[in-house]
């Protein structure tokens, strides 16, 4: 059996983890893309402006992707480490994705990043322009494994569980990898990383024309974010209402959970613009609502229905009392593998199996389960409602917000008239930390509305984790906090020095293109 | 100076390089994911050491020469020190621990559980692996130094090629008579190969020499020890003869051999359960379903050429010599 206060302090630390590797994540995606584009702006004008544009801002890049790679590193640990009952049980599907990740995407980048940043003098333009390219493409398509892996976890397809063996298995590769639910993270996921490359260019340009300094690649660095970060936001909403439609098919309970739908109601839905979800009472406080919205939103239509918590709770007892028979099959087929009248009864009862782990968490014994057992792990079956309800709120908003201030930068921009709004340039400053949030955001949502599954009907978080005791857990969190605090801190140093220095005088960075680097300017880095 | 003239003789390909790392990783998850669960979890202190000295890694070269601050650059030189070693420890150490069987077992439905303890792993043997495994990535390095570099570097690189290559030959030879004594583990009845089957469905004996089975039952083995000596012999003669690639090439070998020798002896297990020997893993129990490993093959198969092809290219574009000087003038160096 497992301890929940490490189920638990486990949850903490992969929550803790990679919400921290999704810090730099979404900028390494975005910025990549970003360096690229403005690369080829180089290699088709040949205006050296637009190079030192590269070259200053992949030095920006550079801070955040060694971070980024640090903290993957933990997290490609962390499935084995702390969740290892959940990597025996689906890692048959669950590791190809990540290893595919790996061979296609990080050998990509990781090698085409070296070159890009010390290719300079040994490439040609059209190598080093395609290079660049790669790194862009390297990181994208790690994004894309990765959401793969996830939605497997969210709507899992593909694979099917095999008594024999006691774990998931494959059956279709073609269905795991073209998964709806991938398809829609991947498009949302990396253009969210585009909105936070565009505010991160954009806020730092801004804060250069209000220091009046650099003022030719703050300018042009600045009118390339804008229209880049329009374009990309308006894709980030449009595709967030698309996620919103795949996540009311495969997975209601996240929906409601957004929504905060407690009771199940008549066509056409109000839609709660602010409520104080209780978990307990089962109910909303404090309601605001917009009459008609929810259906529209949900299912595109005023007639549109979905269900609210009563309904599923219902449903999830139900299952609960059928998924107990596969549970103790199951367990006699542990004992016995050739026991057919065990195995004729697991495939009765095969799809609530998860259902049947569900109520195992307060009966070990599934077959004692009392009703008020049953009961309580219904209740489980609903995730944190007040946390989903209010990160979903808070993501939506802060893009709305994104989506004004773009739409007043390009407008600006396009009219050369930035640089006299100095009350816009300091909100372009103020953004910064903006699409970051969001992102955090998002992700509370994703996997808090998951919940109590970390694989969707299939397999409860609480058995997922590894059975440490409880000191290993506190000693590794705590290690990872102190030791991620310290990078925060130096990499907010390196950064914010990197900032003030600023890009090379214009004219230096010619040097770079030479063949020989005797010409170019000495760089302060001298002594050892 | 010459300390940053060594990090950019590397410079350009650490992240690639230590990318084969993760994809270790990743590989074990998609092949062996009972492997990837009961060891990850089992090692859980000495993973989380492992991690955070390679966490540090990316840092250090990165971070490294962006201040020119004489206390901030010696702590980035010893981090890189420790998380160039301490991975190298601990990967030798954990292929020892397999030797004595590690203390784990599974509940009914696969949950394992591992009950001894973090000290239990810094046995004499494991430690003596690890120094074996320290010792051959010493040659590596010093010899791909002597590729990249000249003058007193590279004299010094070669001082420590000779010594790393006699201390690991005179590791190795000890591991070996080490071996011999020790109590191994033999499968006595399970499901077979390509077989559907779980750790709890076999049968395993532990007989004191059981490790040499395998050799003496199929004698070309002795090939690949002999090949581990020869290639460490073989480096140390080119490194002494200033031939820097070929050594390189040579001491590839010697890991190819020592690799394989402990693989041979270990074959079939993966990961021995002390307490529970029955329950011990094996390439066939622990293996994923033939459905995933045809897919990974096949992207084995396609992306590994790539990989091998572009990681060339890459220090093809970055070949020739590093000199300091470059280096003072170019504001992307480490
Ligand atoms: C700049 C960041 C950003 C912005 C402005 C938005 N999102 Fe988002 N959102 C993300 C960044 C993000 C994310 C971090 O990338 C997530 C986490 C999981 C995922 O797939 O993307 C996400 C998840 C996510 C989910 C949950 C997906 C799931 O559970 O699988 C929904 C329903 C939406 N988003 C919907 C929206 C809507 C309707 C938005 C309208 C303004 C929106 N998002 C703006
Ligand atoms: C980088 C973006 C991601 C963020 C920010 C994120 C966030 C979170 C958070 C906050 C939790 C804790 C939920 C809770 O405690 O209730 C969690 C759990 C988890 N997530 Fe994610 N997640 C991300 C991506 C992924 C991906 C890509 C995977 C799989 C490939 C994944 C697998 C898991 C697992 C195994 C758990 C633990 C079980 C659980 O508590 O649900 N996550 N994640
Ligand atoms: C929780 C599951 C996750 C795991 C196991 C994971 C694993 C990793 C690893 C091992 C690295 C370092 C690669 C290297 O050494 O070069 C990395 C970096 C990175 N990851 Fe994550 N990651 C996770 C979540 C995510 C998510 C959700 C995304 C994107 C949506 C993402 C995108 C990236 C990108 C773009 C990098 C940049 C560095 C690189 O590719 O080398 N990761 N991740």
């Amino acid at each position: 059996m497992h301890d929940i206060t490490v189920v638990d302090l486990s949850r903490l630390q992969f929550a803790v983890t990679v919400l921290y590797h999704f810090l730099f994540v979404p900028l390494t995606l975005g910025l990549s893309f970003l360096l690229a584009a403005m690369e080829t702006v180089y290699v088709v004008t040949g205006k050296a402006i637009y190079r030192e544009m590269a070259q200053f801002w992949g030095k920006l890049f550079m801070i955040n992707f060694a971070l980024g790679v640090a903290t993957g590193l933990t997290m490609e640990f962390q499935f084995g480490t702390n969740w290892s009952f959940y990597s025996s049980f689906v890692g048959d599907i669950f590791g190809a994705p990540l290893a595919i990740e790996g061979l296609m995407a990080f050998f990509m980048e990781s090698t085409f990043v070296g070159l890009m940043v010390f290719g300079w003098q040994r490439l040609s333009r059209g190598q080093h322009l395609a290079v660049t390219w790669l790194v862009a493409l390297g990181s994208n398509l790690s994004a894309l494994w990765i959401l793969i892996a996830n939605s497997f976890m969210q709507d899992p397809h593909g694979a099917f569980f095999n008594p024999t063996t006691m774990r998931m298995e494959l059956d279709s590769f073609t269905q795991l990898v073209f998964n709806a639910d991938a398809q829609s993270k991947f498009v949302h996921t990396s253009i969210a990383g585009y909105v936070t490359a565009a505010i991160f260019v954009a806020g730092i340009s801004a804060y250069y024309m209000l220091k009046r300094r650099h003022l030719d690649l703050a300018r042009r660095s600045f009118r390339m974010a804008a229209l880049f970060g329009v374009l990309a936001t308006m894709g980030v909403i449009t595709l967030g209402d698309a996620l919103g439609f795949v996540a009311a098919q495969a997975q209601p309970a996240k929906l409601a959970a957004m929504e905060g739908l407690w009771q199940t109601e008549a066509a056409p839905m109000p839609f709660n613009l602010i409520a104080f979800p209780d978990q307990h009472a089962q109910d909303n406080r404090g309601v605001l609502q917009v009459p008609y919205l929810l259906s529209l939103l949900v299912t595109h239509s005023i007639h549109g229905s979905m269900p609210g918590f009563d309904t599923l709770q219902t449903e999830a007892i139900g299952r609960i009392e059928a998924g107990i028979p596969a549970v103790q099959a199951l367990q006699a087929l542990s004992k016995d593998r050739h026991d057919a009248a065990a195995l004729a009864r697991f495939n009765a009862h095969r799809e609530d199996l998860g259902y049947g782990f569900l109520v195992q968490r307060y009966a070990p014994d599934v077959g004692k389960a009392t009703p008020r057992q049953i009961r309580q792990a219904a209740r489980d079956s609903i995730p944190p409602v007040a946390a989903v309800f209010w990160s979903f709120r808070l993501m939506v908003a802060l893009g709305l917000a994104m989506l004004a201030f773009f739409v007043l930068a390009v407008l600006y921009t396009l009219r050369n008239r930035v640089q006299e709004r100095r009350w816009f340039l300091k909100l372009a400053v103020w953004m910064l930390p903006v699409p970051f949030l969001a992102n955090e955001m998002g992700w509370l949502v994703a996997e808090l509305g998951r919940q109590p599954w970390t694989v969707y009907h299939v397999l409860p978080t609480w058995m997922s984790a590894s059975t440490h005791g409880v000191a290993y857990m506190v000693f590794s969190l705590a290690g990872f906090v102190l030791l991620y605090t310290l990078f925060i801190v130096i990499e907010m140093v390196l950064m914010v020095r990197a900032i003030r220095e600023g890009p090379p005088a214009p004219g230096a960075g010619a040097a770079y293109a030479a063949a020989t680097p005797v010409a170019a300017a000495p760089s302060g880095y001298l002594e050892d | 100076m010459e300390r940053r003239v060594v990090l950019n003789v590397i410079g350009p390909h650490w992240d690639g390089n230590q990318v084969w790392f993760v994809l270790g990783g990743g590989a074990v998850f998609a092949a062996f994911p009972l492997i990837y669960a009961t060891a990850f979890s089992g090692f859980y202190v000495v993973m989380l050491v492992l991690l955070w000295s390679m966490i540090v890694r990316p840092l250090g070269f990165e971070y490294r020469s962006k201040l020119a601050d004489a206390t901030w650059r010696n702590l980035w030189d010893w981090s890189l020190l420790v998380s160039g070693a301490v991975p190298m420890v601990v990967f030798g150490a954990a292929i020892g621990n397999l030797f004595h069987g590690v203390p784990f077992h599974f509940e009914w439905n696969l949950t394992s559980f591992y009950t001894g303890s973090f000290l239990a792993l810094l046995n004499p043997f494991a430690i003596l692996c690890g120094l074996l495994a320290l010792a051959l990535s010493v040659v590596m390095g010093a010899l791909t130094v002597m590729n990249g570099a000249d003058g007193a570097i590279w004299k010094r690189a070669r001082g420590l090629v000779t010594v790393a290559a006699i201390a690991a030959v005179v590791l190795f030879a000890a591991g070996g008579f080490w071996v011999h004594g020790l109590d191994g583990y033999r499968l006595v009845s399970g499901s077979g190969a390509g077989v559907p089957q779980t750790p709890l469905d076999e049968h395993v004996a532990i007989t004191a020499g059981a490790w040499l089975a395998n050799f003496s039952a199929h004698p070309a083995l002795w090939l690949l020890p002999v090949l581990g000596f020869l290639g460490m012999l073989g480096a140390l003669a080119a490194g002494q003869g200033g031939r820097s690639h070929l050594g390189w090439w040579l001491g590839a070998l010697a890991w190819l051999g020592v690799i394989g020798t402990a693989g041979a002896a270990l074959f079939p297990f993966l990961l021995p359960s002390s307490s529970n020997p029955s329950m011990s893993l094996t390439l066939w129990n622990a293996s994923s379903s033939q459905l995933t490993l045809a897919w990974m093959l096949g992207f084995t198969l396609v992306f590994i050429p790539l990989v091998i092809w572009y990681t060339s290219w890459a220090f093809w574009v970055m070949r020739g010599k590093v000199q300091a000087t470059q280096i003072e003038h170019d504001e992307h160096a480490y």
